[in-house]
């Protein structure tokens, strides 16, 4: 089996590592209480999807 | 590589699976929609849909068959029942996914899978008058409807009804 000859500093793991990036999702607004929805959910706030009620929410007041 | 490679093992062995497969498709089956994560609805998606297409012949054949997937008395009845009458003339695509974020804990990506034909609000020409109040910023229709509305209260209150039911002749128009 093969094996590492040579111990990597971390100077070279960390080179390796810059291109580990942290992606933010992608926000909009929800189109029925403008609450800020994730691209492709249902709205936390009000259960609207694509401008209909996906799904039944109690309204708090 | 994962060449042709299509069922999602979900971390369990086959019994484990599959038996988790069926007692989800069992809940989806009775209680028409479960929250669940997204991969585990995708696996359900491809067990459960072949199940509801054998439910569109009602033979004691396709009965055993199902029950063999399911071991549920009550959801193979409620299966050949009630979905099944509902279900007739949908041609396949009879579950629905939605997502709902990610779960506190594991920050597992969480959805809502339903049947369908179940969701009375989200099918097409279900009610177009909502119950609930617009309190942001609404586009596409709700700007004209709601903007007619306004005109005509402000110019004659007395009117108000006599109006809207003019508005709501035109709508059925
Ligand atoms: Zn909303």
């Amino acid at each position: 089996m093969a094996h590492p000859k040579r111990r990597h500093s971390t100077q070279r793991r960390d080179k390796r590592r810059t291109h580990y990036k942290a992606v933010a999702p992608t926000i909009s607004s929800c189109s029925n209480c403008g609450a800020t929805v994730q691209l492709h959910r249902v709205c936390g706030e009000c259960g609207y999807y694509k401008g209909k009620q996906a799904i039944e929410k109690t309204v708090a007041a | 590589m994962r060449h042709s490679k299509k069922v999602n093992h979900l971390g369990r062995q086959a019994g484990h699976r599959k038996l988790m497969l069926a007692n989800m498709a069992a809940s989806l089956i009775k209680s028409k929609k479960i929250n669940t994560t997204v991969a585990k609805a995708k696996a359900l998606k491809k067990y459960v849909e072949p199940l509801i297409t054998k439910s569109k012949t009602d033979s004691t054949h396709s009965r055993r068959i199902v029950f063999g997937y399911l071991q549920d008395k009550e959801a193979v009845k409620e299966l050949f029942g009630d979905v099944a009458s509902k279900i007739m003339d949908r041609p396949g695509g009879y579950t629905r996914i939605l997502k709902t974020g990610n779960r506190l804990g594991d920050n597992a990506e969480m959805c809502l899978i339903e049947l369908v034909d179940y969701n009375q609000n989200y099918n097409g020409t279900a009610a177009p008058a909502k119950k609930k109040s617009r309190r942001g910023s609404s586009k596409k229709k709700a700007d004209s409807a709601s903007d007619a509305t306004i005109v005509e209260d402000s110019s004659t209150e007395e009117k108000a009804p006599k109006a809207k039911k003019s508005t709501k002749d035109k709508k059925e128009d």
